[in-house]
């Protein structure tokens, strides 16, 4: 079609304008007041790392409140997730019991419904169970991860499932193996790189999560790092810019690195799911 | 290939099938043990909640009281939806703006990307990363505040068109072009169904275009009686995904607009609505009216995409059924 050349530079050029917005946060975050206005460059004259300490001490609590319970809500997700689909998709995928048709139509049925028209009555459901506030009002962002809830994970690994040989089961059937066997010495050893993709799905998600977080955590200490960076939208002094683009990056962090690590594994994870970024 | 969520279970291998009535009971209970979380979940998590809400939107439920003294106001909630709340008409029009154009877009440049990283050449996994990288942030509170930033009065975006002498608008401020701020945050997500779109580009057959050569075919000629409709399954399965995705925009529209939708409703995406009448307003009454409202309109545009689907996703033999 096109020669290479003309080719390889338009992709530049189409990179360059993406990620334009990224490089140009990274450049603020380290501008003092005065440059952030006046300087349009992407690269600060002179670096102002005190942004940082700034924004971290903003608020009454310390933004590296905020990062722990990200990072403790991100985590303990994780592992509701991978364990609690892990099952439903075992059971999906190589088991045969009644009604199993209905159960696994009902399950892609799930996977379009969209979340927000759920969030007044569980909001209600869990009120009425004394997990919304409290001391530690994390219940109702964890719990319906340990219920398989989130059935896009449940699909990807019964896709997954059904890539296994069937021969191996029925091995294990010939030796004696009860279902609960085959789980545990068949289909959990090869069901890796399964787990490992929802893993890092459910910890990108989550950490970028916003909607629910928002609607379950009230008090300034339980905040995530999402809930307390719109807390500098309210604030609109000019000072405060730098620091709020300082915690912004700094929030971005985890995903970036999760993305230098698994780049790979992200990509073909959408590939075999269509799971969105 | 991405494949298609309506993939029927294919039936074991009929070795399984034999070992009589008891190891068939053992494999339902086995069955039924693991699914049981799922099941837990789908009845307090998902029925019960929806049934719930369904109830509620009958009612002028607000968190300050008990459910069950809530007053039964018939179809009071969805009466004052359609004809006496102006913002309710601006959210589902700011919302079907953003699915009819910002989608569109997006898979438009998805698919123009993908179509120049598809030639095979050094260096094509680190670009494929990148652009697949805005895909991963962009949902974010994050970017979100850095859009805001940028496309203010005094922003990035503004300073670079005063370099050719422009005066630029206010854009997130401006309820003229609040919107497509927005909506260009949307689009600036292509990564991910670009990268659908590429694994699907490998699929086509080079034959086909060695063929169509060899009877001259132009590029153009070639993209659209080959590439599009080889390629039209995966164009569908992204079509479907990214609208009900669209649809449900919250975290840009509240960062962009301060939780505000504004100026002047401009930015109020319909799940940005919902949220201020039930957890601001706390009308959870009308909230639930408006989701349900929202459910069936969602259903029922999946449903449509899926009848017109018929008339041009074109399934290759075998596979892809």
């Amino acid at each position: 079609m096109t020669r290479p050349y003309v080719r390889l530079t338009a992709l530049i050029i189409i990179v360059a304008i993406v990620l334009y917005p990224l490089v140009w946060m990274v450049g603020t975050s380290f501008k003092s007041p005065e440059e952030i206005v006046n300087n349009i460059g992407l690269i600060p004259r002179e670096f102002t790392p005190s942004n940082f300490s700034e924004g971290w001490n903003k608020f009454d609590v310390a933004f590296g409140r905020f990062f722990l319970n990200s990072a403790m809500v991100a985590v303990l997700t994780v592992v509701g997730n991978t364990l609690s689909c892990l099952l439903a998709a075992y059971a999906f995928g190589r088991l045969r019991f009644r009604m199993r048709g209905v159960w696994f139509a009902i399950m892609i049925g799930t996977l379009l419904l969209p979340g927000h028209v759920l969030i007044i009555p569980q909001y209600i459901l869990f009120r009425t169970l004394g997990w919304v506030g409290g001391d530690w009002p994390y219940l109702p962002l964890l719990v319906p991860h340990f219920l398989a809830t989130e059935a896009f994970f449940v699909f990807l690994m019964v896709q997954f499932m059904r890539g296994i040989p069937r021969e191996l089961d029925e091995a294990a059937v010939i030796d004696g193996a009860s279902p609960y066997s085959i789980f545990r010495h068949v289909i959990l050893p090869l069901s890796r790189p399964a787990l490992v993709t929802t893993a890092i799905f459910s910890f990108i998600w989550t950490w970028n999560d916003f909607f629910r977080q928002l609607v379950y955590l009230s008090e300034l200490k339980d905040y995530t790092a999402p809930v307390a960076l719109t807390l500098f939208i309210d604030s609109t002094s000019e000072s405060s810019v730098g620091p709020m683009f300082a915690m912004s990056l700094l929030s971005l962090v985890p995903v970036f690195l999760f993305f230098v690590a698994f780049q790979r594994l992200l990509v073909e994870g959408i590939n075999t799911s269509g799971l969105k970024g | 290939m991405p494949v298609r969520p309506t993939e029927p279970v294919p039936p074991p291998p009929a070795a399984t099938r034999r070992g009589g009535r008891a190891r068939r009971r053992r494999e339902d209970l086995a069955g039924y043990v693991f699914l049981s979380p799922w099941l837990l979940g789908l009845l307090g998590i998902t029925a019960i909640p929806m049934l719930l809400s369904l109830y509620l939107s009958f009612t002028d439920y607000s968190p300050l009281i008990d459910v069950g003294e809530a007053q039964w106001v018939g179809f009071d909630n969805y009466r004052e939806m359609f004809t006496a709340d102006p913002s309710y008409w601006h959210a589902v029009r700011v919302t079907v703006t953003f699915a009819l154009v910002a989608v569109p877009l997006k898979l438009a440049a998805a698919l123009g990307v993908a179509l120049l990283l598809n030639k095979a050449f050094k260096g094509i996994a680190v670009f494929r990363g990148l652009f697949y990288l805005p895909s991963l942030l962009g949902g974010s509170v994050a970017v979100a505040i850095v859009w805001r930033s940028m496309f203010n009065r005094e922003g990035a975006f503004n300073s670079f068109l005063a370099l050719f002498g422009i005066e630029g608008a206010p854009w997130v401020n401006d309820p003229q072009w609040a919107l497509e701020t927005l909506m260009l945050l949307a689009i600036w997500q292509f990564g991910a169904p670009m990268v659908i779109f590429l694994a699907g580009l490998k699929q086509v057959p080079t034959e086909l275009y060695e063929a169509a050569s060899v009877d001259g075919a132009g590029a153009w000629r070639q993209f659209t009686h080959i590439t599009l409709p080889m390629l039209s399954p995966v164009i569908f399965f992204n079509l479907v995904l990214e609208t009900i995705h669209g649809f449900q925009g919250f975290t840009s529209a509240f960062v962009l607009s301060g939780g505000t939708g504004g100026p002047v409703d401009s930015t109020l995406m319909y799940t940005l609505h919902l949220y201020n009448k039930g957890f601001v307003e706390l009308n959870m009454g009308y909230a639930s009216a408006m989701a349900w409202v929202f459910l069936l309109v969602v259903g029922l545009i999946t449903v449509l995409l899926f009848n017109t689907g018929k008339f041009w996703v074109h399934y290759s033999d075998n596979e892809e059924r």
